[in-house]
């Protein structure tokens, strides 16, 4: 009676799941096997949606990887990614420490943490056009700033110079996120067990110790989670470099997402091309996370779920047995 | 002893300078839009940093309106697909959510695991394929292709489930079926009233990254009337804006003032949720 009851409500697992499922397979699952298809076809041109694969099926992965702009775009995506994610963390953590310690009691930490994270809810595209005011030539603001002060004497065209303007989308990037790292952080330095800082403080230890032999090591699942996110963010960047100055000056910001659509939604519209890049991206991204998750993975915890594992394992055999 | 106090307070006040400059810098920015918002463009041209608005908000409102840049058409866009997109994400969410706690089926493990792992798949990176198929099946100007997607989201699924094991009591299901209800009616009832906190929040983040999201409408949309607000924003960039700088500033304004009013009021929900989606997450 009892089972038949089980199995009769069994259904509506899959009812209730349907929805999202139909929805994955006909908006996500499509669209990435449709994108892998396209790219060992000839499918380019405006308005074009009919193809034929090409003679030599691997031509425009081929192309892809031995173009310069190609790899000067992924090479700039991870020094962007880099260079922003390093500091972010830094800056975040410290905060992070800051805000946790409580021998500091930091006065407005609520107003701090509302102000650090608001660059995080503002549209991307409005940032990345008022950035490209802020930093504008001859007259824009941070060049009114620096000749007020004295630091230059006649206005500096920011935004022609490459180094200048690959730090400034950097900069935007870390500006925008180090708020959202350091209130994930800190939720995860609270959800340690106040026991275990006791113990650090009765056994003597400073506060750099306690930082990097207890709170390190506790929130490594959340440093995972931050630093995965963070890749596969920073692997897909695009509203703010194409918007900033559409990957310029002479490409310097050109990340592969603005590559893509570059290749994709102008010049001779090479969804091909552009298929194929996606996919190398996708393949990149994969590992990348894959990579990390293994490298970071909790090796104690993945042995004891595997021993409870093979204890279930050995339970239910010899409950059947018996 | 008193060293070590003194030590802190040193610290405490350096903190404290460091924690304003990062402040400062965070709220900088918008406060230059939002003065130059007002002043015309040889006023930014001699000084563009000024605290002291000017009288020109409406020269500069007109100016910006006389263009290619309408407001209001992207913001009715921009708030039909949001409020749409995060209806949908919300409730087929928690109904996913709910099927994988409440029942016992066969494949729901493998479900799990498998929506765990399409939470890491971006969208951009299928946006040709997706592109191909809405622009064959002669879909591209319609809001609707932004929106149906929403129903399939892998990370909220995810939260949902996580708040729901502990929250929602097997009994009460229970006791709800003896009483003769369906399970739909139980899931509408009873579920989802007990689910109204993780809803609030995870609405707040679903609205606002759709709200924001460029890519996928710089795409499909082409026709200027279905453009969203970020694609709006986007024409700023353009020539026909080149000397405008006061109305350049008045546009991005008008785009970033409504989100920082409504972030302010609700911070306090925001920041929280932020934090325990890490937690759960």
């Amino acid at each position: 009676m009892n089972k038949k009851k089980k199995t009769g409500y069994a259904k509506y697992g899959y009812i209730f799941t349907l929805p999202f499922t139909l929805t994955f397979l006909i908006f996500s699952l499509y669209p990435t096997l449709y994108t892998a298809v396209i790219g060992f076809t000839d499918l380019k041109g405006i308005g074009k949606t009919d193809f034929n694969f090409l003679a030599n099926p691997f031509e425009n992965f081929q192309a892809i990887l031995s173009s310069p702009t190609f790899q000067l775009a992924f090479k700039n995506t991870v020094v962007l990614w880099l260079c922003n994610f390093i500091p972010q963390l830094l800056l975040a953590l410290l905060l992070a420490a800051w805000f946790t310690d409580r021998r500091f009691k930091i006065k407005g930490e609520g107003a701090f943490k509302v102000l650090f994270y608001m660059p995080n809810i503002i549209t991307a595209a409005t940032i990345a056009i008022l950035f490209n005011a802020l930093f504008g030539y001859p007259m824009g603001p941070v060049n009114d700033l620096l000749m007020r002060f004295g630091f230059i004497s006649a206005p500096f065209n920011f935004l022609v110079k490459k180094n200048i303007a690959r730090g400034i989308v950097i900069f935007i990037q870390t500006w925008m996120w180090y708020g959202y790292t350091m209130i994930i952080l800190i939720s995860g330095i609270l959800g340690i067990s106040p026991e275990i800082f006791e113990a650090a403080e009765v056994d003597g230890a400073n506060s750099f110790q306690t930082f990097f032999f207890v709170t390190l090591p506790n929130i490594k699942t959340i440093l995972l989670f931050t630093l995965v996110t963070s890749l596969i963010g920073g692997l897909n960047m695009f509203d703010i470099p194409r918007l900033f100055q559409n990957g310029g000056p002479d490409n310097a910001t050109l990340t592969t997402g603005v590559f893509i659509y570059n290749q994709a939604f102008s010049g001779s519209y090479m969804y091909n091309r552009a298929a194929a890049a996606s996919m190398i991206m996708f393949v990149i991204i994969c590992a990348a996370s894959g990579l990390l998750f293994w490298l970071l993975r909790d090796r104690d915890e993945a042995k004891l779920k595997k021993e409870i594992k093979k204890r279930e394992r050995e339970m239910r055999r010899a409950g059947k047995g018996a | 002893m008193k060293k070590t106090t003194s030590g802190i307070k040193v610290a405490k006040v350096v903190i404290f300078i460091i924690c304003c400059f990062l402040a400062v810098l965070s709220v900088m920015p918008f406060v230059i839009m939002l003065v130059n918002s007002t002043r015309s463009t040889t006023e930014i041209q001699q000084h563009a940093v000024s605290l002291i608005p000017s009288n020109y908000l409406f020269k500069n409102l007109s100016i910006l309106l006389g263009k290619t840049f309408r407001p209001t058409v992207g913001f009715m866009n921009s708030m039909i697909i949001s409020v749409c997109s995060t209806a949908l994400a919300t409730y087929f969410s928690t109904l996913t959510a709910y099927g994988l706690v409440v029942y016992d089926w066969k494949l729901k493990n493998a479900y799990f695991s498998f929506i765990m792992a399409i939470m890491m798949i971006p969208a951009q990176i299928t946006m040709i394929g997706f592109y191909q198929m809405v622009y064959k099946i002669h879909m591209t100007n319609h809001l609707s292709m932004l929106i149906l997607p929403a129903i399939a989201s892998p990370s909220m699924v995810f939260f949902m489930r996580q708040y729901m094991k502990p929250a929602l009591s097997m009994e009460i299901v229970q006791s709800a079926r003896i009483d003769g209800a369906g399970e739909f009616f139980i899931f509408n009832r009873i579920a989802l009233p007990i689910m109204k906190p993780a809803i609030a929040t995870q609405a707040i983040f679903s609205f606002v990254s759709s709200w924001n999201r460029l890519f996928e409408p710089l795409i499909l949309l082409t026709d200027q009337k279905k453009y969203t607000l970020p694609i709006m924003i986007s024409l700023l960039r353009g020539d026909i804006y080149k000397t405008e700088y006061g109305a350049v500033y008045l546009g991005l304004a008008m785009t970033a003032l409504p989100l920082i009013i409504v972030y302010l009021a609700l911070s306090k929900y925001i920041i929280a949720g932020v934090a325990l989606g890490s937690v759960k997450g």
